[in-house]
């Protein structure tokens, strides 16, 4: 192992990069800067990400885990087209702490930023090194060879070389410096080609693609009893019933509030946390306020904020003569990721070492946070990155692997495998924040906005484990707890709160509060929220200048990009008009105000007197910049969309006076198949420009533009989510 | 409790020794070792569990396992024909690239089957009827509705 390696081993687990730490924090230089992309730069020795294998194939070490988003197929395209592989010939190992680069979260639309782009120069620094190590072995000059199919030989034909013959047992340690020398664009084989995702394959195959189908020899199977409600503590256990009537129990793991069962058999410790939760007694902690579940925006207001500015410029005091003023208030209530698959983990304790296999976000960042809640060394700590359901955000896939650390800890030496319910998922997750976005503004005579007040209220978007052992769910409930930070830092709140329109006075705060709910991050943070509410002003503002929503946008951008995807839209759309009850919705946004450009528009019918909203059709532009798989974007993009949709539609989590109520799919309904609009997703790429975030940037104009759709439908304007709850209203 | 079961499982007969109420899933996933089938919410709303119970899409996260006894059962690994071809609905989501996550997959693919078997040009309205009891959460119903098009069209051109 090399020095550089061995240092990255010891240090790994100490750097944690937050989700919501300003905007595009995750963003690489492109190439003319002379800068390395950022995880390269803090790991720049070729053998954290590179390995040749003898058999002829390239592993490629990724701090990213597949989430469904396709990373794994990105990041292998660059790297087999950097070494002239074909794609078979490289396999990509994910996020595994002591095995891959600590890349922090596997979030905010950064992997192809931070992780592909480091691949990229890894690779083509491995080539040129391997180039370098041919033309010594065969004393010829560098450009006297080429590489293909994982070999070297000269242009004249010289029996090849193989990359494994060539190192000779050996790997490339060498530090990654610039310059590094990029294969040209015109000899792309791999690199904007749709390039089909192997891992679908094995889907279809029913291949052991998840953490949820690990088996190990004697594994067990543990479930959790959970207190009925946030905050209530156990205070009275009886053991006997299920130790009498369960068989194949092998454990009561109870610690504080902490209370799990594992069995032999996973039915039996279904049965065993069935019955046991009929024998335990809780305290009863303080109700929800009333005012909470009666006007939840209004009680949100009421609560103590910490405030911060977010953007000042000019003058924003109203009343000047000739400006017309709007003014209105928006509502995004508790959103939850609800992946189809419940949150599980598998753990092994044996000997003093710890293994713990999950879908969480971050591996390095959840052995930092296991270590402290469990008071252990880190390198008795192993965490190993393992696909699960899609998660769209921080979900309970953290909190369930510290749940099977501890329950394992307390049955060393057997796999014991977590899985939680979906009653535990829904109830348990932390939501994306409800958030109350209000605006104001000024129009001159030409229909141009002089002035822009918006304020938004929000708790945090941001509570992953990240070293603070309070934020794991089972810490809350040991004997001795950890407490929940309290929130310092809620910086995604206040994503894409700025419009990227062209106004000379604006102003913009962000009034930060400790709701009721437990929250954290989903899909885009306050995105979401702010788009809507910003995009749906827009069209407000738009009726009021008396101009159509389109030429509005563009009288207020200067980005050319911007402008493309806006006109692009409009052109694909014009002509594909809506009928009686019907109509088309148009929202922009550019995700963090630094990443994706994307345009959407909706075509919806709506009927005021039903209470109906049907979304027909979705239409995305979108300019992610340079695009390694064009498929994947889309795939990504239609996601979004429809995800968008429901969540615009349809959802919102909610509580009576004790406790969450949305405790299944009946109770927190998602779209299902009869409600999906029909999705057409327009890439323009731009392979001369930097590669950026892309997986979350239609999710806000997703939403304004259906909200926006059905104002031109049946002139209702909505301006609190989800809709179909206030289109009676 | 535990009895012994017999159970017909893609073609193959198997016995296991179980809880007669155990859930089907637990028995195919644990038992069987099988991974086409997921849990989902174990409460029938979801369709992860979907398998075929004597070719129909069936939930099997509540369904005791003694009540499929002498019924032939179909899971994901079992609609592959010998050396391991890909049935048309499969090749049909490989070639829509009809996941993100692919968790939902399993009740996806089982139910366009089932819907298939029974309806073999099923038109839209029709195949969003078929697939209503399953849910995806990463947004790829536009392509899985493309993909049991496909799949049907393949059909088709079979027979």
């Amino acid at each position: 192992m090399s020095t550089s390696r061995r240092n990255f081993l010891k240090t790994a687990g100490c750097l944690t990069i937050g989700f919501s730490i300003g905007g595009g924090s995750f963003a690489c230089s492109p190439p003319s800067s002379g800068k390395l992309p950022r995880s390269l730069s803090r790991f720049p020795a070729l053998d954290s990400w590179i390995t040749v294998l003898a058999d002829g194939r390239v592993r490629i070490m990724t701090g990213k885990l597949e989430l469904g988003q396709g990373i794994r197929t990105a990041i292998a395209q660059v790297a087999a087209e950097e070494l002239n592989l074909g794609m078979e010939n490289v396999t990509v190992d994910l996020a595994e702490t002591g095995h891959t680069p600590d890349e922090g979260y596997t979030a905010g639309s950064g992997s192809i930023e931070g992780s592909a782009m480091s691949v990229r120069y890894a690779a083509a620094y491995a080539r040129e090194k391997l180039l370098q190590l041919a033309a010594d072995e065969l004393k010829v000059r560098v450009s006297e060879l080429r590489t293909a199919h994982g070999r070297i030989s000269t242009v004249k034909g010289t029996p090849a070389i193989t990359f494994a013959a060539l190192l000779k047992d050996r790997q490339l340690n060498d530090e990654v410096r610039m310059p590094v020398t990029l294969k040209s664009r015109d000899r792309y084989q791999l690199v904007g080609k749709p390039v089909p995702r192997e891992d679908i394959g094995r889907m279809v195959r029913a291949g052991p693609v998840y953490v949820h189908n690990l088996r190990f020899p004697g594994m067990v199977h543990a479930r959790m009893i959970r207190p009925p409600v946030y905050g209530a503590r156990l205070l009275q256990l009886d053991q006997g019933p299920v130790k009498r009537h369960v068989p194949g129990l092998l454990k009561i793991v109870v610690n504080g509030s902490f209370l799990g069962v594992i069995a032999e058999d996973e039915y039996s410790a279904i049965q065993a946390q069935s019955v046991l939760r009929g024998d335990t007694h809780w305290s009863v902690p303080p109700p929800f306020p009333e005012a909470a579940r009666t006007d939840l925006p209004a009680y949100l207001k009421t609560l103590p904020v910490q405030t911060q500015q977010v953007a000042q410029a000019g003058d924003t005091a109203p009343a000047e003569n000739g400006v017309v003023s709007l003014k209105a208030a928006y509502f995004k209530p508790y959103i939850m990721h609800g992946a189809i698959g419940p949150s599980c983990a598998v753990a092994f304790y044996n000997e003093d070492m710890l293994h713990v296999w999950t879908h969480s976000q971050g591996v390095y960042p959840l052995r930092e946070t296991l270590q402290k809640m469990l008071d252990m060394p880190a390198e008795k700590i192993h965490v190993k990155g393992v696909p699960g359901s899609g998660c769209y955000g921080h979900n309970g896939a953290d909190d369930a692997a510290a749940d099977a650390a501890l329950l394992a800890m307390a049955l060393p030496g057997r796999h014991v495998r977590l899985q939680w319910s979906r009653e535990e998922e829904h109830s348990w997750e932390p939501y994306g924040s409800a958030m109350v976005m209000e605006a104001e503004a000024g129009l001159d005579a030409d229909g141009r906005i002089v002035r822009w007040q918006y304020d938004l209220w929000s708790d945090s978007h941001g509570s992953r484990p990240g070293g603070e052992p309070g934020n794991l769910l089972p810490a809350r409930y040991l004997a001795t707890p950890f407490p929940p930070k309290a929130e310092g830092f809620s910086g995604g709140a206040h994503r894409n709160a700025e419009p990227y329109y062209r106004i000379p006075n604006r102003e913009i705060n962000a009034h930060f509060f400790d709701g009721p709910l437990r929250t954290s991050a989903l899909r885009s943070l306050g995105a979401f929220a702010n788009i809507f509410a910003i995009e749906s002003f827009m069209d407000e503002l738009a009726e009021k200048a008396g101009k159509d929503p389109y030429t509005f946008r563009l009288m207020h951008l200067d980005d050319e990009r911007a402008k493309a995807v806006i006109r692009k839209v409009q052109e694909l759309t014009s002509g594909q008009g809506a009928g009686p009850g019907s109509g088309m919705g148009l929202a922009f946004s550019r995700y963090k105000n630094s990443a994706s450009y994307c345009a959407v528009v909706a075509r919806v019918s709506a009927d005021p007197e039903a209470g109906s909203i049907r979304v027909q059709k979705m239409w995305a532009v979108i300019d992610a910049g340079e695009v390694i798989n064009p498929d994947g974007l889309k795939n990504q993009t239609e996601g979004g969309m429809i995800q968008s949709a429901s969540w615009t539609l349809k959802e919102e989590v909610q509580f009576d006076e004790k406790r969450i109520v949305s405790t299944d799919w009946n109770l927190y309904p998602v779209f299902r198949f009869s409600e999906v609009p029909e999705v057409e997703v327009t890439v323009l790429d731009r392979p001369e420009t930097k590669a950026m975030g892309a997986g979350e940037a239609v999710q806000g104009p997703a939403s304004a533009a259906i909200a926006n759709a059905v104002y031109r439908a049946c002139g209702k304007r909505i301006r609190r989510l989800p809709l179909l709850h206030h289109m009676g209203s | 409790m535990v009895t012994t079961i017999q159970l017909r499982v893609n073609g193959k007969d198997h016995t296991v020794k179980a809880d007669p109420s155990t859930p089907l899933l637990y028995i195919l996933r644990n038992h069987l070792q099988l991974n086409g089938p997921r849990f989902g919410c174990g409460l029938q709303q979801c369709g992860a569990c979907m398998v075929l119970l004597d070719g129909k899409a069936a939930f099997s996260c509540m369904m005791p396992v003694d009540r499929v006894k002498g019924r032939a059962l179909t899971t994901l690994e079992g609609l592959a024909g010998p050396g391991g071809s890909l049935h048309p609905v499969q090749e049909a989501f490989v070639q829509e690239q009809a996941a993100q996550c692919g968790y939902c997959l399993n009740g996806m693919v089982m139910s366009a089957v089932s819907l298939l078997s029974e309806n073999p040009s099923p038109d839209d309205a029709a195949i969003r009827r078929g697939m209503e009891p399953v849910l995806c959460r990463c947004g790829t119903q536009a392509r899985i509705l493309r993909a049991v098009k496909r799949a049907a069209e393949a059909d088709k051109s079979l027979s």
